[in-house]
Protein backbone atom coordinates (compact mmCIF):
# COMPACT_ATOMS: atom_id res chain seq x y z
CA UNK A 1 0.00 0.00 0.00
CA UNK A 2 1.34 3.36 -1.08
CA UNK A 3 0.40 5.26 2.05
CA UNK A 4 1.87 2.67 4.35
CA UNK A 5 5.11 2.77 2.43
CA UNK A 6 5.34 6.55 2.74
CA UNK A 7 4.71 6.44 6.44
CA UNK A 8 7.38 3.90 7.13
CA UNK A 9 9.93 5.96 5.19
CA UNK A 10 11.65 9.01 6.63
CA UNK A 11 10.39 12.21 5.02
CA UNK A 12 13.87 13.70 4.84
CA UNK A 13 16.72 11.36 4.03
CA UNK A 14 20.32 12.50 3.77
CA UNK A 15 23.14 10.14 2.95
CA UNK A 16 26.86 11.01 2.82
CA UNK A 17 26.08 14.56 1.83
CA UNK A 18 29.07 16.67 0.88
CA UNK A 19 29.50 20.22 -0.37
CA UNK A 20 32.66 22.13 -1.05
CA UNK A 21 33.20 25.63 -2.35
CA UNK A 22 36.58 25.49 -4.02
CA UNK A 23 39.00 24.42 -1.33
CA UNK A 24 36.55 25.05 1.51
CA UNK A 25 34.59 22.01 2.66
CA UNK A 26 31.39 23.48 4.08
CA UNK A 27 29.66 20.13 4.60
CA UNK A 28 31.58 16.86 4.85
CA UNK A 29 29.80 13.58 4.82
CA UNK A 30 26.52 14.19 6.63
CA UNK A 31 24.02 11.38 7.15
CA UNK A 32 20.73 11.72 8.98
CA UNK A 33 17.01 11.27 8.53
CA UNK A 34 13.86 12.93 9.78
CA UNK A 35 10.61 11.02 10.33
CA UNK A 36 7.30 12.41 9.10
CA UNK A 37 5.65 14.54 11.77
CA UNK A 38 8.82 15.21 13.71
CA UNK A 39 10.02 18.52 15.11
CA UNK A 40 13.67 18.27 14.19
CA UNK A 41 16.29 20.75 15.41
CA UNK A 42 19.50 21.27 13.51
CA UNK A 43 22.00 23.00 15.77
CA UNK A 44 25.54 24.16 15.34
CA UNK A 45 27.85 27.12 15.77
CA UNK A 46 28.02 29.78 13.08
CA UNK A 47 29.77 28.52 9.99
CA UNK A 48 29.19 24.89 10.98
CA UNK A 49 27.35 24.19 7.73
CA UNK A 50 23.71 24.57 8.80
CA UNK A 51 22.62 27.02 6.16
CA UNK A 52 24.57 25.22 3.44
CA UNK A 53 22.78 22.00 4.40
CA UNK A 54 19.37 23.70 4.37
CA UNK A 55 20.14 25.19 0.98
CA UNK A 56 20.94 21.74 -0.38
CA UNK A 57 17.78 20.26 1.13
CA UNK A 58 15.71 23.06 -0.40
CA UNK A 59 17.14 22.86 -3.96
CA UNK A 60 19.03 26.17 -3.76
CA UNK A 61 22.44 24.51 -3.89
CA UNK A 62 23.54 21.35 -5.65
CA UNK A 63 25.46 18.90 -3.47
CA UNK A 64 29.03 18.06 -4.48
CA UNK A 65 28.25 14.45 -3.67
CA UNK A 66 25.82 12.39 -1.61
CA UNK A 67 22.12 11.68 -1.66
CA UNK A 68 19.15 13.72 -0.54
CA UNK A 69 15.49 12.78 -0.57
CA UNK A 70 12.78 15.25 0.34
CA UNK A 71 9.36 13.64 0.59
CA UNK A 72 10.82 10.92 -1.63
CA UNK A 73 12.06 13.37 -4.28
CA UNK A 74 15.59 14.17 -5.31
CA UNK A 75 16.05 17.97 -5.05
CA UNK A 76 18.45 18.00 -8.00
CA UNK A 77 16.57 15.88 -10.54
CA UNK A 78 13.00 16.28 -9.30
CA UNK A 79 13.34 19.93 -8.38
CA UNK A 80 9.75 21.04 -8.83
CA UNK A 81 8.23 18.06 -7.03
CA UNK A 82 10.67 18.57 -4.18
CA UNK A 83 9.88 22.29 -4.12
CA UNK A 84 6.15 21.67 -3.82
CA UNK A 85 6.81 19.38 -0.85
CA UNK A 86 8.23 22.00 1.45
CA UNK A 87 7.73 25.53 2.68
CA UNK A 88 10.66 27.57 3.84
CA UNK A 89 11.22 30.53 6.10
CA UNK A 90 14.66 31.94 5.44
CA UNK A 91 17.04 33.40 7.96
CA UNK A 92 16.70 36.81 6.35
CA UNK A 93 13.33 38.27 5.37
CA UNK A 94 12.16 37.42 1.86
CA UNK A 95 8.90 39.36 1.58
CA UNK A 96 8.13 42.09 -0.89
CA UNK A 97 7.93 45.23 1.23
CA UNK A 98 6.04 47.16 -1.43
CA UNK A 99 3.17 44.66 -1.51
CA UNK A 100 0.50 44.15 1.12
CA UNK A 101 0.36 41.10 3.37
CA UNK A 102 -2.48 39.70 1.28
CA UNK A 103 -0.65 40.31 -1.98
CA UNK A 104 2.46 38.58 -0.72
CA UNK A 105 0.33 35.56 0.15
CA UNK A 106 -1.47 35.64 -3.19
CA UNK A 107 1.81 35.94 -5.09
CA UNK A 108 3.13 32.84 -3.37
CA UNK A 109 -0.11 30.92 -3.94
CA UNK A 110 0.03 31.62 -7.67
CA UNK A 111 3.71 30.68 -7.95
CA UNK A 112 2.88 27.37 -6.28
CA UNK A 113 -0.21 26.94 -8.49
CA UNK A 114 -2.68 26.69 -5.62
CA UNK A 115 -6.08 26.30 -7.36
CA UNK A 116 -8.12 29.47 -7.51
CA UNK A 117 -11.09 27.94 -5.66
CA UNK A 118 -9.13 27.31 -2.47
CA UNK A 119 -6.61 30.14 -2.72
CA UNK A 120 -8.50 32.92 -0.98
CA UNK A 121 -9.94 30.60 1.65
CA UNK A 122 -6.49 29.36 2.63
CA UNK A 123 -5.02 32.85 2.70
CA UNK A 124 -7.83 34.02 5.00
CA UNK A 125 -7.40 31.05 7.33
CA UNK A 126 -3.65 31.44 7.54
CA UNK A 127 -3.67 35.20 8.02
CA UNK A 128 -6.17 34.73 10.84
CA UNK A 129 -4.02 31.95 12.27
CA UNK A 130 -0.96 34.21 12.53
CA UNK A 131 -3.16 37.10 13.70
CA UNK A 132 -2.48 39.36 10.76
CA UNK A 133 -5.95 39.38 9.24
CA UNK A 134 -6.70 42.94 10.37
CA UNK A 135 -3.49 44.09 8.66
CA UNK A 136 -4.00 42.16 5.44
CA UNK A 137 -4.13 45.32 3.31
CA UNK A 138 -1.17 47.08 4.91
CA UNK A 139 2.10 47.26 3.03
CA UNK A 140 4.64 44.88 4.51
CA UNK A 141 7.14 47.71 4.97
CA UNK A 142 4.97 49.00 7.80
CA UNK A 143 5.27 45.68 9.68
CA UNK A 144 7.44 44.96 12.72
CA UNK A 145 10.04 42.19 12.63
CA UNK A 146 7.73 39.78 14.44
CA UNK A 147 4.83 40.47 12.11
CA UNK A 148 7.04 39.87 9.09
CA UNK A 149 8.18 36.53 10.48
CA UNK A 150 4.60 35.48 11.15
CA UNK A 151 3.64 36.47 7.65
CA UNK A 152 6.54 34.45 6.24
CA UNK A 153 5.44 31.40 8.16
CA UNK A 154 1.87 31.83 6.95
CA UNK A 155 3.12 32.27 3.40
CA UNK A 156 5.25 29.14 3.60
CA UNK A 157 2.11 27.14 4.45
CA UNK A 158 -0.26 28.20 1.64
CA UNK A 159 0.67 25.33 -0.62
CA UNK A 160 0.20 22.89 2.28
CA UNK A 161 3.73 21.52 2.34
CA UNK A 162 4.61 18.26 4.06
CA UNK A 163 7.73 19.82 5.53
CA UNK A 164 8.43 23.29 6.84
CA UNK A 165 12.05 24.45 6.89
CA UNK A 166 12.87 27.26 9.26
CA UNK A 167 16.31 28.80 9.33
CA UNK A 168 16.62 30.74 12.60
CA UNK A 169 12.92 31.58 12.72
CA UNK A 170 13.13 33.46 16.01
CA UNK A 171 16.37 35.37 15.51
CA UNK A 172 16.05 38.97 16.58
CA UNK A 173 12.56 38.62 18.01
CA UNK A 174 11.48 39.52 21.53
CA UNK A 175 10.67 36.71 23.99
CA UNK A 176 6.88 37.12 23.69
CA UNK A 177 6.97 36.86 19.92
CA UNK A 178 9.37 33.92 20.06
CA UNK A 179 7.07 32.17 22.43
CA UNK A 180 3.94 32.66 20.38
CA UNK A 181 5.84 31.67 17.24
CA UNK A 182 6.65 28.29 18.71
CA UNK A 183 3.08 27.90 19.84
CA UNK A 184 1.93 28.35 16.25
CA UNK A 185 4.51 25.90 14.99
CA UNK A 186 3.77 23.28 17.63
CA UNK A 187 0.05 23.59 16.92
CA UNK A 188 0.70 23.02 13.22
CA UNK A 189 2.95 20.11 13.96
CA UNK A 190 0.40 18.47 16.25
CA UNK A 191 -2.76 19.23 14.27
CA UNK A 192 -1.54 18.77 10.70
CA UNK A 193 1.26 16.34 11.42
CA UNK A 194 3.58 18.62 9.53
CA UNK A 195 7.28 17.92 9.75
CA UNK A 196 9.26 20.91 11.01
CA UNK A 197 12.98 21.16 10.38
CA UNK A 198 14.57 24.15 12.07
CA UNK A 199 17.84 25.71 13.12
CA UNK A 200 18.11 28.02 16.10
CA UNK A 201 20.64 29.71 18.32
CA UNK A 202 18.38 29.44 21.33
CA UNK A 203 19.16 26.14 23.04
CA UNK A 204 16.25 26.39 25.45
CA UNK A 205 13.88 26.60 22.47
CA UNK A 206 15.35 23.52 20.87
CA UNK A 207 15.19 21.66 24.17
CA UNK A 208 11.56 22.61 24.67
CA UNK A 209 10.08 21.94 21.24
CA UNK A 210 12.30 19.49 19.34
CA UNK A 211 11.53 15.77 19.22
CA UNK A 212 15.03 15.11 18.01
CA UNK A 213 18.19 17.17 17.67
CA UNK A 214 21.26 16.89 15.47
CA UNK A 215 24.38 18.84 16.34
CA UNK A 216 26.62 19.80 13.46
CA UNK A 217 30.10 21.27 13.67
CA UNK A 218 32.87 21.70 11.10
CA UNK A 219 30.53 20.29 8.47
CA UNK A 220 29.91 17.03 10.31
CA UNK A 221 27.16 15.74 12.55
CA UNK A 222 28.77 15.10 15.87
CA UNK A 223 25.74 13.85 17.79
CA UNK A 224 22.04 13.25 17.28
CA UNK A 225 19.16 12.12 19.45
CA UNK A 226 16.53 13.48 21.81
CA UNK A 227 17.46 16.29 24.19
CA UNK A 228 17.54 13.76 27.03
CA UNK A 229 19.82 11.41 25.13
CA UNK A 230 22.22 14.26 24.37
CA UNK A 231 22.26 15.38 27.97
CA UNK A 232 22.79 11.86 29.21
CA UNK A 233 25.60 11.21 26.74
CA UNK A 234 27.45 14.35 27.77
CA UNK A 235 26.51 14.08 31.47
CA UNK A 236 25.16 17.62 31.56
CA UNK A 237 21.99 19.18 32.95
CA UNK A 238 20.93 21.42 30.09
CA UNK A 239 21.10 21.20 26.32
CA UNK A 240 23.19 24.36 26.28
CA UNK A 241 25.84 22.69 28.43
CA UNK A 242 25.89 19.57 26.32
CA UNK A 243 26.13 21.69 23.23
CA UNK A 244 29.14 23.51 24.66
CA UNK A 245 30.72 20.27 25.69
CA UNK A 246 30.23 18.81 22.22
CA UNK A 247 31.27 21.80 20.16
CA UNK A 248 33.69 23.29 22.63
CA UNK A 249 32.52 26.84 22.22
CA UNK A 250 29.58 29.09 22.70
CA UNK A 251 27.00 29.01 19.93
CA UNK A 252 26.62 32.76 19.74
CA UNK A 253 30.22 33.53 18.96
CA UNK A 254 30.95 34.58 15.41
CA UNK A 255 33.43 32.54 13.46
CA UNK A 256 35.21 34.24 10.65
CA UNK A 257 34.65 31.49 8.13
CA UNK A 258 34.30 32.78 4.63
CA UNK A 259 30.59 32.01 4.42
CA UNK A 260 29.61 33.71 7.63
CA UNK A 261 31.86 36.60 6.73
CA UNK A 262 30.06 36.93 3.44
CA UNK A 263 26.72 36.74 5.14
CA UNK A 264 27.62 39.47 7.59
CA UNK A 265 28.90 41.55 4.78
CA UNK A 266 25.70 41.18 2.87
CA UNK A 267 23.61 41.94 5.91
CA UNK A 268 25.48 45.18 6.41
CA UNK A 269 24.20 46.19 3.03
CA UNK A 270 20.70 45.34 3.91
CA UNK A 271 20.41 47.51 6.97
CA UNK B 1 -3.50 34.38 -13.63
CA UNK B 2 -0.35 32.30 -13.83
CA UNK B 3 3.18 32.78 -12.51
CA UNK B 4 4.24 34.96 -15.46
CA UNK B 5 1.16 37.13 -14.98
CA UNK B 6 1.71 37.64 -11.27
CA UNK B 7 5.38 38.55 -11.79
CA UNK B 8 4.23 41.09 -14.38
CA UNK B 9 1.53 42.48 -12.10
CA UNK B 10 3.98 42.83 -9.24
CA UNK B 11 6.27 45.08 -11.29
CA UNK B 12 3.31 47.26 -12.23
CA UNK B 13 2.04 47.53 -8.67
CA UNK B 14 5.46 48.47 -7.37
CA UNK B 15 5.76 51.17 -10.02
CA UNK B 16 2.28 52.50 -9.44
CA UNK B 17 2.82 52.70 -5.70
CA UNK B 18 6.11 54.48 -5.92
CA UNK B 19 4.77 57.89 -6.92
CA UNK B 20 8.06 59.55 -6.07
CA UNK B 21 9.87 57.33 -8.55
CA UNK B 22 7.22 57.94 -11.18
CA UNK B 23 7.31 61.72 -10.87
CA UNK B 24 11.06 61.83 -10.26
CA UNK B 25 11.81 59.99 -13.46
CA UNK B 26 9.85 62.59 -15.43
CA UNK B 27 12.22 65.36 -14.30
CA UNK B 28 15.05 64.38 -16.61
CA UNK B 29 13.02 64.16 -19.85
CA UNK B 30 11.28 67.44 -19.12
CA UNK B 31 14.59 69.14 -18.43
CA UNK B 32 16.14 67.76 -21.61
CA UNK B 33 13.13 68.68 -23.70
CA UNK B 34 12.94 72.23 -22.41
CA UNK B 35 16.64 73.04 -22.02
CA UNK B 36 17.92 71.33 -25.17
CA UNK B 37 14.76 71.73 -27.22
CA UNK B 38 14.45 75.45 -26.71
CA UNK B 39 18.17 76.03 -26.13
CA UNK B 40 19.45 74.46 -29.36
CA UNK B 41 16.24 75.10 -31.31
CA UNK B 42 17.30 78.38 -32.96
CA UNK B 43 20.77 77.09 -33.98
CA UNK B 44 19.26 73.88 -35.36
CA UNK B 45 16.75 75.87 -37.36
CA UNK B 46 19.44 78.24 -38.70
CA UNK B 47 21.50 75.24 -39.78
CA UNK B 48 18.55 74.17 -41.87
CA UNK B 49 17.41 71.22 -39.77
CA UNK B 50 13.86 72.47 -39.23
CA UNK B 51 12.14 72.25 -35.84
CA UNK B 52 14.48 70.82 -33.21
CA UNK B 53 11.61 69.85 -30.90
CA UNK B 54 10.21 67.71 -33.73
CA UNK B 55 13.60 66.03 -34.03
CA UNK B 56 14.36 65.78 -30.32
CA UNK B 57 11.05 64.49 -28.93
CA UNK B 58 11.35 60.87 -30.17
CA UNK B 59 14.91 60.82 -28.81
CA UNK B 60 13.76 61.95 -25.39
CA UNK B 61 10.91 59.42 -25.38
CA UNK B 62 13.48 56.72 -26.16
CA UNK B 63 15.75 58.08 -23.43
CA UNK B 64 13.09 57.86 -20.74
CA UNK B 65 12.25 54.32 -21.86
CA UNK B 66 15.95 53.39 -21.82
CA UNK B 67 16.47 54.63 -18.26
CA UNK B 68 13.26 53.19 -16.83
CA UNK B 69 13.80 49.85 -18.55
CA UNK B 70 17.39 49.50 -17.37
CA UNK B 71 16.42 50.38 -13.81
CA UNK B 72 13.54 47.89 -13.90
CA UNK B 73 15.98 45.20 -14.93
CA UNK B 74 18.29 46.29 -12.14
CA UNK B 75 15.54 45.74 -9.58
CA UNK B 76 16.85 42.19 -9.29
CA UNK B 77 19.69 43.64 -7.25
CA UNK B 78 17.20 45.10 -4.79
CA UNK B 79 15.25 41.87 -4.72
CA UNK B 80 18.47 40.07 -3.95
CA UNK B 81 19.34 42.48 -1.16
CA UNK B 82 15.88 42.49 0.37
CA UNK B 83 15.62 38.73 0.07
CA UNK B 84 12.61 38.53 -2.20
CA UNK B 85 14.60 36.93 -4.99
CA UNK B 86 14.95 33.77 -2.87
CA UNK B 87 11.18 33.49 -2.60
CA UNK B 88 10.85 33.34 -6.38
CA UNK B 89 13.92 31.18 -7.00
CA UNK B 90 12.85 28.47 -4.54
CA UNK B 91 9.34 28.22 -6.00
CA UNK B 92 8.37 25.49 -8.47
CA UNK B 93 8.35 27.97 -11.36
CA UNK B 94 11.04 27.68 -14.01
CA UNK B 95 13.64 30.41 -14.11
CA UNK B 96 12.76 31.19 -17.70
CA UNK B 97 9.15 31.95 -16.74
CA UNK B 98 10.29 34.13 -13.86
CA UNK B 99 12.58 35.98 -16.25
CA UNK B 100 9.80 36.38 -18.84
CA UNK B 101 7.36 37.72 -16.24
CA UNK B 102 9.87 40.14 -14.80
CA UNK B 103 11.03 41.39 -18.18
CA UNK B 104 7.49 41.88 -19.50
CA UNK B 105 6.60 43.72 -16.28
CA UNK B 106 9.64 45.98 -16.41
CA UNK B 107 9.11 46.62 -20.11
CA UNK B 108 5.45 47.52 -19.56
CA UNK B 109 6.45 50.00 -16.88
CA UNK B 110 9.08 51.58 -19.17
CA UNK B 111 6.57 51.64 -22.04
CA UNK B 112 4.00 53.46 -19.89
CA UNK B 113 6.67 55.92 -18.86
CA UNK B 114 7.37 56.49 -22.55
CA UNK B 115 3.66 57.20 -23.18
CA UNK B 116 3.66 59.81 -20.42
CA UNK B 117 6.70 61.49 -21.96
CA UNK B 118 5.04 61.36 -25.39
CA UNK B 119 2.07 63.24 -23.91
CA UNK B 120 4.45 65.76 -22.35
CA UNK B 121 6.02 66.26 -25.76
CA UNK B 122 2.60 67.16 -27.16
CA UNK B 123 2.22 69.82 -24.49
CA UNK B 124 5.60 71.31 -25.37
CA UNK B 125 4.69 71.53 -29.02
CA UNK B 126 5.63 68.24 -30.65
CA UNK B 127 3.25 67.13 -33.42
CA UNK B 128 2.77 63.76 -35.11
CA UNK B 129 2.36 64.02 -38.87
CA UNK B 130 0.55 60.75 -39.53
CA UNK B 131 -1.49 59.11 -36.75
CA UNK B 132 -1.80 56.02 -38.89
CA UNK B 133 1.85 55.30 -38.12
CA UNK B 134 1.39 55.77 -34.36
CA UNK B 135 0.89 52.02 -33.69
CA UNK B 136 4.26 51.41 -35.35
CA UNK B 137 5.78 54.04 -33.08
CA UNK B 138 4.24 52.33 -30.04
CA UNK B 139 5.67 49.02 -31.25
CA UNK B 140 9.14 50.55 -31.36
CA UNK B 141 8.63 52.01 -27.90
CA UNK B 142 7.71 48.61 -26.53
CA UNK B 143 10.61 46.89 -28.27
CA UNK B 144 13.07 49.43 -26.88
CA UNK B 145 11.56 48.82 -23.45
CA UNK B 146 11.88 45.04 -23.81
CA UNK B 147 15.43 45.19 -25.10
CA UNK B 148 16.78 47.32 -22.28
CA UNK B 149 14.82 45.62 -19.50
CA UNK B 150 16.40 42.37 -20.67
CA UNK B 151 19.82 44.03 -20.77
CA UNK B 152 19.32 45.41 -17.25
CA UNK B 153 18.28 41.96 -16.05
CA UNK B 154 21.29 40.34 -17.70
CA UNK B 155 23.69 42.78 -16.06
CA UNK B 156 21.93 42.66 -12.69
CA UNK B 157 22.16 38.86 -12.67
CA UNK B 158 25.91 39.31 -12.53
CA UNK B 159 26.05 42.23 -10.07
CA UNK B 160 26.08 41.39 -6.36
CA UNK B 161 25.26 44.82 -5.00
CA UNK B 162 24.74 48.45 -5.87
CA UNK B 163 28.42 49.40 -5.61
CA UNK B 164 28.96 48.93 -9.31
CA UNK B 165 25.99 51.14 -10.07
CA UNK B 166 27.83 54.41 -10.96
CA UNK B 167 30.06 52.39 -13.27
CA UNK B 168 27.01 50.95 -14.94
CA UNK B 169 25.41 54.37 -15.26
CA UNK B 170 28.46 56.12 -16.72
CA UNK B 171 29.83 53.39 -18.93
CA UNK B 172 26.68 51.74 -20.23
CA UNK B 173 23.50 53.82 -19.99
CA UNK B 174 24.97 57.24 -20.76
CA UNK B 175 27.01 56.16 -23.82
CA UNK B 176 24.04 54.23 -25.17
CA UNK B 177 21.94 57.35 -24.86
CA UNK B 178 24.40 59.96 -26.11
CA UNK B 179 25.65 57.90 -29.05
CA UNK B 180 22.24 56.86 -30.34
CA UNK B 181 21.21 59.83 -32.43
CA UNK B 182 18.64 60.79 -29.82
CA UNK B 183 20.04 64.31 -29.55
CA UNK B 184 21.63 64.94 -32.95
CA UNK B 185 21.31 63.55 -36.50
CA UNK B 186 23.70 60.73 -37.33
CA UNK B 187 24.56 62.15 -40.76
CA UNK B 188 28.00 63.55 -41.42
CA UNK B 189 29.56 62.63 -38.09
CA UNK B 190 33.23 61.69 -37.59
CA UNK B 191 33.63 58.10 -38.70
CA UNK B 192 34.50 56.83 -35.19
CA UNK B 193 31.16 58.04 -33.85
CA UNK B 194 29.32 56.75 -36.91
CA UNK B 195 30.78 53.29 -36.34
CA UNK B 196 30.01 53.27 -32.63
CA UNK B 197 26.46 54.46 -33.14
CA UNK B 198 25.84 51.85 -35.82
CA UNK B 199 26.63 49.18 -33.22
CA UNK B 200 24.30 50.79 -30.71
CA UNK B 201 20.87 49.12 -30.77
CA UNK B 202 19.23 52.27 -29.42
CA UNK B 203 20.25 54.09 -32.63
CA UNK B 204 17.87 51.83 -34.53
CA UNK B 205 15.18 52.16 -31.89
CA UNK B 206 15.36 55.95 -31.99
CA UNK B 207 15.44 55.98 -35.78
CA UNK B 208 12.43 53.70 -36.04
CA UNK B 209 10.46 55.67 -33.48
CA UNK B 210 11.37 58.98 -35.09
CA UNK B 211 10.38 57.77 -38.54
CA UNK B 212 7.07 56.41 -37.28
CA UNK B 213 6.31 59.69 -35.55
CA UNK B 214 6.97 61.67 -38.73
CA UNK B 215 10.72 62.31 -38.89
CA UNK B 216 13.04 61.37 -41.72
CA UNK B 217 14.68 57.92 -41.57
CA UNK B 218 18.41 57.30 -41.24
CA UNK B 219 18.68 53.53 -41.49
CA UNK B 220 15.16 52.85 -42.76
CA UNK B 221 12.16 51.35 -40.94
CA UNK B 222 12.74 47.78 -42.12
CA UNK B 223 16.33 47.64 -40.90
CA UNK B 224 15.36 49.39 -37.66
CA UNK B 225 12.67 46.85 -36.87
CA UNK B 226 14.87 43.91 -37.82
CA UNK B 227 17.86 45.04 -35.75
CA UNK B 228 15.85 45.97 -32.66
CA UNK B 229 13.84 42.74 -32.73
CA UNK B 230 16.95 40.62 -33.31
CA UNK B 231 19.02 42.28 -30.57
CA UNK B 232 16.07 41.98 -28.18
CA UNK B 233 15.93 38.24 -28.81
CA UNK B 234 19.68 37.79 -28.38
CA UNK B 235 19.88 39.83 -25.19
CA UNK B 236 16.73 38.17 -23.88
CA UNK B 237 18.40 34.79 -24.39
CA UNK B 238 21.63 35.91 -22.72
CA UNK B 239 19.64 37.45 -19.86
CA UNK B 240 17.66 34.23 -19.35
CA UNK B 241 20.86 32.22 -19.31
CA UNK B 242 22.56 34.50 -16.75
CA UNK B 243 19.38 34.65 -14.66
CA UNK B 244 19.15 30.87 -14.62
CA UNK B 245 22.69 30.72 -13.22
CA UNK B 246 22.01 32.98 -10.22
CA UNK B 247 22.96 31.31 -6.95
CA UNK B 248 22.05 32.66 -3.56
Amino acid sequence: MAIKKEESHPIIQVKNLHKSFGAIEAVKDITFSVEAGEMFAFLGPNGAGKTTTIKMLTTLLHPTSGEVHINGFDPVHEQDKARKSFGIVFQDPSLDDELTAFENMEFHAILYKVPKEVRTKRIVTLLKFVELWDRKDSLVKTFSGGMKRRLEIARGLIHQPRILFLDEPTLGLDPQTRNSMWEYLLALNKKEGMTVFFTTHYMEEAEKVADRIAIIDHGQIIKQGTADQLKKATKTRTLEESFLKLTGRNIREENATSTSFMRQHRQMWRH
Amino acid sequence: MGPIGIMWLRQLKRYWRSKARMIGSLGQPILFLVALGFGFGPIYQKAGGGSYIQFLAPGIIAMSILFTAMFSGLEIIWDRQFGFLKETLVSPVSRINIMIGRTLGGATVAFLQGIVVLLLCFIIGFRISDFGLLPLGLLFMFLIALLFTALGTAIASKLEDMQAFPLFMNFIIMPIFFLSGALFPLNGLPSAITIISSFNPLSYGVDGLRTALGGSPHFGLGIDLLVVAFVTLVIGAIGSYLFSKIEI
